[in-house]
């Protein structure tokens, strides 16, 4: 029973969580939503070029595609976030005046999800049916704007879910700003759970911040697959029988 | 009398190869306007690749495209396609928009109609189709035999000079064919310029004006469909008639 103490003490300290919370509300939770929602945005409007990209019928718009997907796709995400902020970090401030590691912060998450978005993207626009792209030339509708009226419209709609799994990851990766050394009021949830662990020396500060990713991941998750059951099964539908041809050639007496 | 304002076509000696595939090997067909030709022949024989070739969804290696007389080689192909409605097997509707809103669509973008109007124009389309109940639905609601005449719906919204149809009715049960090949049969009589690739002997012996069998890229028989049924001259043609019929 020792050890049960000892680690109820350690990790569910309810007085340190009660401390920590209001820090958490005002301070961690808005900064978290502002690095993964900013570097989502950033991160499919890139990812989109880049799967346009990696469909091109141009070889080095493919190849540059290919390369820049393989490089961020396979770096660790605390290693990219620290080369981008310690590396441009300081030109940045020099440049604009902005201490903030944030803009590299975000910088970082947008360069690593991008590749990810892009290929997530990709996918989509290719699992579409070539029919359609067809049968929008066929139309008269030319090459790009049949992409980008018929064809991406449909893919996008189809890596929803992959999208959202997307967003949850930056969620959670955000929490390696802090490895650019963070004021207070820059704090996000993990660097303010941190904080609270060093201050107390116990680790409830950390529950504290764990609770909150998982209140963000886990209804997301759970939209995740209420999306994809959706998009797999479809609303309930009545299928008619044809009303064969009876009905046809009104119009059509010559 | 035509209701509709329909042009020749005329494809003159013909090539295309994808890569060593000779897959169009001088091809000519002449479709005189307000007339049906169908392309009958086996599999790969080139029928649904001189279709696309003819409104340039692929160019081809070399030969000419004449619509109206006049070369379209050297038009805007988006354009030219504008002029020439195509059917496909799989309906290829856009499985996101509704019925109308299919029909719609091109209207909206390309003929920058008003959204009203294009609405109005595209039921109209709907309504000479028998459908126009069903506008607000999506295709994945219909029978196949629905979607198809959607399909021919969205293509004669665009008030095209010539119709393809690339065979429209391989994909539906049997008991929908029917529907289908009355409507295409209407929009002949209506004196639609068609060229329909298909594998209904039926349709094309009784609705067509020529019939053009093609085997390995090229034209190896055409003529009228009393002569080319009734009176095949060489051994490809009968023996090909003879395994369909």
């Amino acid at each position: 029973m020792d050890y049960l103490n000892r680690l109820a003490e350690t990790f569910l300290d309810w007085k340190a969580i009660a401390e920590v919370l209001p820090a958490m509300f005002s301070v961690g939770l808005p900064n978290t939503l502002v690095l993964a929602i900013v570097s989502g945005i950033i991160g499919c409007v890139v990812g989109m070029v880049l799967a346009l990209m990696g469909i091109s019928r141009n070889p080095v718009a493919r190849w540059a595609a290919r390369v820049y997907t393989d490089v961020f796709r396979g770096l660790p995400a605390v290693l990219t976030i620290l080369v981008i902020g310690l590396g441009f970090g300081p030109i940045f401030r020099e440049l604009t005046g902005i201490a903030s590691p944030y803009p590299m912060g975000i910088a970082a998450l947008s360069l690593m999800s991008s590749a990810y978005i892009g290929e997530i993207f990709r996918s989509g626009i290719q699992s579409v049916d070539k029919g359609q792209l067809e049968a929008a030339r066929a139309l008269g509708f030319g090459y790009g704007p049949s992409l980008r009226m018929v064809v991406v419209p449909q893919g996008i709609r189809r890596v929803l879910p992959a999208l959202v799994n997307q967003f949850i990851a930056l969620i959670k990766e955000s929490s390696l700003v802090f490895t650019l050394g963070l004021l207070a009021s820059e704090r996000e949830l993990f660097q303010i759970g941190q904080d609270a662990a060093a201050r107390s020396g116990n680790l409830s500060g950390y529950v504290a911040a764990a609770v909150f990713y998982l209140a963000m991941t886990v209804p997301l998750t759970h939209f995740v697959n209420w999306i994809d059951a959706r998009l797999r099964t479809g609303k309930p539908e009545k299928k008619e029988p044809d009303e064969a041809a009876a009905v046809v050639g009104k119009g059509a007496h010559a | 009398m035509s209701q509709f304002t329909s042009g020749s076509l005329e494809a003159k000696n013909v090539h295309l190869a994808f890569g060593h595939n000779k897959v169009l090997r001088g091809i000519d067909l002449s479709v005189p306007a307000g007339t049906t030709a169908s392309v009958i022949g086996p599999s790969g024989s080139g029928k649904s690749t001189l279709l696309r070739v003819m409104n340039r969804l692929i160019e081809p290696d070399a030969g000419d495209i004449l619509l109206d007389g006049k070369s379209v080689l050297k038009d805007n192909p988006d354009e030219l396609r504008r002029r020439i409605g195509m059917v496909f097997q799989q309906f290829n509707l856009f499985p996101h928009k509704s019925v109308g809103e299919n029909v719609a669509f091109a209207l909206r973008k390309l003929r920058k109609l008003p959204k009203e109007q294009a609405r109005e124009e595209a039921l109209e389309q709907l309504d000479l189709v028998g459908l126009r109940h069903k506008a607000d639905v999506r295709p994945a609601t219909l029978s196949g035999g629905q979607q198809q005449r959607v399909a021919i719906a969205r293509a004669l919204a665009m008030k095209p000079e010539v119709m393809f149809f690339d065979e429209a009715t391989s994909a539906l049960d049997p008991e929908l064919v029917k529907g289908v090949l009355a409507l295409m049969a209407d929009l002949a009589k209506g004196g639609m310029t068609m060229v329909v690739v298909t594998h209904e002997m039926g349709f094309s012996r009784n609705v067509s004006d020529t019939v053009t069998f093609m085997d390995g890229g090229v034209v190896v028989e055409s003529g009228p469909p009393g002569q080319v049924f009734e009176n095949p001259q060489t051994e490809r043609l009968q023996g090909f008639l003879s395994d369909v019929l």
